[in-house]
């Protein structure tokens, strides 16, 4: 935080590979630099999928173990229902100009976000920057996140 | 018209969009920290006009992007450090309500 109070830098951590579980993260970061804040926005565990080129843009809701549904668990694992509810969440954030998640990265890089994806998830699910799309700006460990976040709020997600 | 003449609310935005002229916007773009409106300030400063009389919202970064023409890297080079609040600020719009 700087002297005058103002937040100038933030880091977000997506951990999470649902639709629910990035998009937050996603909204954050591009509203923090609609405010003028530095942003670092770092891809972990599950939410890689949300940069590896062919999944970024089939995330799905999670209906099951999801009470905030309010939609029994017997149906909610039913084949079929968790593309429902996605494609019923898709259009209705279309309505309020929320992109699909490769033209909202392209507007948080272009926005002037870095986007980094963790190391150790990277070498698990043995991938390779070819695999992700092309905003993503390195590969980076644990250590050099808290070096890019010295100074500013980090906000796991 | 100059800001003296015109009502603006808590945050320095026009009350009445219709209130707006260009030189008001110049004086606005000042106060913003942008010296000089080139031709591409006027036309992101146009098309949130128009598209805000056409629906009655201030168009979002996405909306400049894709029906405005505007992509997202120079809409933050020409308007640095919250482009969508100061765009509206100096068009003579309320304050974006929306989260993108």
């Amino acid at each position: 935080m700087s002297d005058n109070g103002k937040l100038e830098k933030v880091s977000i951590i997506i951990s999470k590979g649902s639709l629910e579980g990035v998009y937050p993260g996603l909204i954050m970061a591009n509203g923090a630099r609609m405010e003028g804040i530095e942003v670092n926005l770092f891809f972990t565990f599950f939410g890689l999928d949300a940069i590896i080129k062919k999944r970024m843009n089939k995330l799905k809701v999670a209906t099951v173990g999801n009470p905030a549904l309010h939609m029994p668990t017997l149906i909610g694992m039913l084949p079929g229902v968790s593309s429902f509810v996605t494609a019923m969440m898709k259009k209705e954030m279309d309505k309020i100009d929320i992109p699909p998640v490769d033209e909202f990265l392209e507007m948080i890089s272009d926005a002037g976000a870095k986007i980094y994806a963790c190391r150790a998830t990277v070498d698990m699910f043995h991938l390779t920057k070819d695999d992700f799309c092309e905003q993503v700006d390195d590969i980076i460990n644990v250590g050099k996140f808290y070096e890019l976040a010295a100074g500013g709020e980090i906000i796991f997600t | 018209m100059d800001v003296k003449q015109v009502q603006l609310d808590a945050e320095g935005f026009l009350v009445d969009y219709k209130e707006w002229n260009e030189e008001l916007a110049k004086e606005l773009a000042k106060e913003e920290g942008i010296e000089e409106l080139t031709d591409r300030h006027w036309h992101v400063i146009r098309f949130m006009r128009e598209e805000y009389e056409k629906t009655g919202q201030v168009p979002t970064i996405r909306r400049l992007k894709n029906a405005g023409g505007i992509p997202t890297k120079e809409l933050y080079a020409l308007f640095p450090n919250g482009p969508a609040k100061k765009a509206a600020r100096i068009a003579g719009l309320p304050k974006p309500q929306g989260c993108v």
